[in-house]
């Protein structure tokens, strides 16, 4: 298989190629009892990038987000972020490092209202910059502001996805992993999304790690991009490089949005 | 997106809005006017045979009771229609994607009045049994039922914070009601110390003990959870069984010690609480005191548990019930949380066992039984989960009805001199238990007031959303 792992570096957008990365994965295997879901994945995340993870159902993608966060947990290998060894961390503990997460599924809080949401959002952070983030997420995500008094149960399913990321964002990460945010939303909410995640990334320089079934929108808005195929990373390169290659035109792209 | 906004218009139908009173009581007279025709032939005269000889017994009581009772449905029977007419001519809040300003929910209608009236009635309940009953040692039997219900809705309440709040299915609860009324017994037989230092302790010693209680079935939910704090419950029963040299066994702890006035006691001699304050001397005002006491136990649980839902911890619990992996990927402890939800809620249940044992001078094992764990989960189940005034009604529903059953007499004029309605309140328990579950499966008052108002209050409610479900 063709990787242009080996230059990753070259290719972060601050071009600082003896930077360590902000988060990596090295050797990581996964369990769910006796049933391998990760075989010894490699990856990294760059301060400043736009890092995306594609792959067809049941290949392990949203299993390497949950085991970043620490459940379930790695049975081999080491997950690094910022330096810190966070593998055996207790999933709360990781989420006060700064990184957020916006779970497969959404899990918003269903009956607790849009303010309650991102209150949980920001609960266990300073709330001194509590004002300030909610002014900045309903900057964002206009529909959530007019929304603050619904119950997140009442939402449609585009807005309680904007919900699960505006709640991942109250915590001021410097880390964003986001687990299919277009899951189920109609292509124009899919774009608007898109086109959130790429404002995060460029405006405030926020880290971002993106795991898509939405191959096309998510490869060109990735500076780096991941293929894993049953547990095992087998692709990786810009996100330019992914969209052109044949391989992965074939398996995820054909047939798609073109 | 954009979805068609249901918003409420004026309502365009005015008959439906508008309950006709008059027309409805004309209508219920004219059935009512009918029964009684009906009756003459039927019921109003009885054959009784006597030898040889039969007699006619006339039974106008019983017609009378009859078109009362067919009036009232006739009437209630209108009002029902009427109201669900005006439900369905406007637009339910449940289905609406814009906000809804029009009509408030059930919850609201309840809110605003309720709690001031509750609250009103609560504190002048003995005032208003004096004056009814025309002395205090008449009122002792409602003093004691309105006790018995507070008791009821302070152990509702501290249930709730563990139920209807964390999500975490208990069945043992009556085991932390029960290490405060033995911490009480123990602690004052033994060591003679008041009723005010015991009940902080008791409080302690509860909390510790639902911690124990949390520590294992931390990683049970649902069904196992319920399991394991049932055997919790049972435990502890057996243990205040067969630890004889402790607790006495099943013959129990008596004499303890009454409640004192802050410290001065309720006897009729000097330095009693009538020589002090120059009264008649009248047991009745221990009964009093106990009342208020419970009455301040029971609003403070509930101050502490609004409280508590505005904090971190608060939302943290509710968070819980929603969504345990969301919960912990935002950085929340939940083995903390769960734990101090245990704790609390046990905390209070200690206080309200510690009052149960000064007020009934005797505690023993059988007080602590599955069934008043059953009856409390029961209280807030059919109250509401997490609805603080739902579980306050659902106690009085639960406890103080079964004890009216007792005084409806009058059935006896109608289903004859043998009927005793009193063997039929589990019955009608049921039956009442059924009903709610098809009506309202989600208590009395369903929705969830949010921890948060912004400005003004909306009638989106969440009751049609499932836990843990968009």
């Amino acid at each position: 298989m063709s990787t242009a792992g080996t230059n990753i570096a070259m290719q972060s957008p601050q071009g600082a190629p003896a930077r360590q990365p902000l988060l990596s994965v090295r050797g990581v295997k996964t369990y769910y009892g006796n049933i391998i879901a990760l075989k010894g994945v490699d990856m990294d995340v760059h301060e400043g990038e736009i890092v995306t993870l594609i792959g067809a159902n049941g290949a392990g993608k949203s299993t390497l987000m949950m085991t970043i966060f620490g459940n379930p947990r790695a049975r081999e290998g080491t997950i690094t972020y910022a330096g810190q060894d966070i593998t055996r961390m207790p999933t709360h503990e990781i989420a006060h490092l700064s990184i957020a997460q916006s779970p497969e599924g959404r899990r918003i809080f269903p009956r607790m209202t849009v303010f309650e949401n991102l209150q949980m959002g920001a609960a266990m952070h300073n709330m001194a910059y509590f004002d300030q983030d909610l002014e900045r997420v309903c900057t964002l995500f206009p529909r959530l502001k007019e929304r603050l008094q619904q119950r997140g149960g009442t939402l449609s399913g585009g807005e309680q996805q904007m919900l699960a990321i505006a709640r991942a964002l109250m915590s001021r990460p410097k880390l964003l992993l986001l687990d299919e945010p277009s899951l189920g939303l109609a292509p124009l909410i899919v774009k608007q999304i898109f086109e959130i995640i790429k404002e995060l990334n460029e405006k405030d320089g926020m880290t971002i790690f993106l795991v898509e079934q939405n191959a096309y929108h998510a490869l060109k808005l990735a500076h780096r991009a991941y293929v894993m195929v049953t547990g095992n990373i087998t692709m990786s390169g810009t996100g330019k490089e992914l969209l052109e290659n044949p391989q992965v035109r074939a398996a995820y792209l054909e047939g798609g949005h073109h | 997106m954009n979805a068609p906004s249901i918003t409420t218009t004026a309502p365009t139908d005015a008959v439906t809005r508008k309950f006709d009173l008059g027309a409805a009581l004309k209508d219920a007279v004219k059935t009512a006017l009918i029964t009684l025709g009906l009756s003459i032939p039927i019921l109003a005269y009885k054959t009784d045979q006597s030898g040889a000889d039969l007699y006619l017994t006339p039974r106008w009581g019983l017609v009378a009771i009859v078109c009362a009772i067919v009036f009232g449905l006739r009437l209630v029977l209108h009002a029902f229609t009427a109201s669900r007419a005006y439900t369905k001519a406007t637009p339910s809040a449940h289905q609406a994607t814009e906000p809804v300003h029009a009509t408030p929910s059930a919850f609201q209608h309840v809110s605003r009045f309720a709690i001031p009236f509750f609250l009103g009635a609560a504190l002048l309940f003995p005032a208003l049994v004096y004056l009814v009953q025309g002395g205090l040692t008449e009122s002792r039997y409602w003093v004691d039922l309105g006790i018995l219900i507070l008791t009821y809705v302070m152990l509702g309440w501290g249930l709730n914070i563990v139920v209807g709040l964390a999500g975490l299915l208990d069945l043992g609860y009556v085991a932390f009601y029960a290490v405060g009324a033995y911490s009480y017994a123990l602690l004052s037989t033994t060591f003679g110390l008041s009723f005010w230092i015991c009940l902080p302790l008791a409080g302690i010693l509860a909390a510790f003990w639902g911690m124990i209680l949390g520590f294992p079935v931390l990683r049970l939910r649902g069904d196992y959870l319920a399991i394991v704090t049932l055997a919790f419950g049972e435990i502890i029963r057996l243990v205040l069984i067969n630890w004889v040299d402790l607790t006495n066994g099943g013959a129990g702890i008596s004499s303890i010690p009454r409640a004192t006035f802050f410290g001065i006691p309720f006897t009729a001699g000097e330095g009693g609480f009538a020589a002090t304050f120059g009264l008649e001397f009248n047991g009745m005002h221990r009964i009093i005191f106990l009342y208020y006491l419970i009455l301040m136990l029971a609003l403070l649980t509930n101050f502490v548990t609004m409280r508590l839902r505005k904090l971190p911890v608060g939302r943290a619990w509710e968070a819980l019930r929603e969504d345990e992996i969301a919960c912990r990927s935002l950085g929340i402890n939940t083995t903390n949380t769960k734990l101090t939800a245990f704790a609390i809620g046990a905390m209070f249940g200690g206080f309200a066992g510690s009052f149960f044992a000064v007020r009934q001078g005797f505690v023993s094992p059988e007080s602590f039984n599955f069934l008043e764990s059953a009856i409390i989960l029961a209280i807030v189940v059919l109250g509401g989960m997490g609805s603080q005034i739902g579980v306050a009604i659902a106690a009085i529903v639960l406890v103080g009805g079964p004890e009216i059953l007792r005084n409806l007499t009058f059935l006896q004029a109608v289903f004859g001199s043998g009927f005793d309605p009193n063997e039929y309140r589990l019955l009608l328990f049921g039956a009442g238990m059924v009903a709610m579950m098809v009506w309202r499966p989600r208590g009395l008052i369903s929705e969830r007031e949010p921890s948060v108002i912004l400005k003004e209050r909306k009638a989106i409610s969440g009751s049609l959303v499932k836990e843990g479900h968009g």
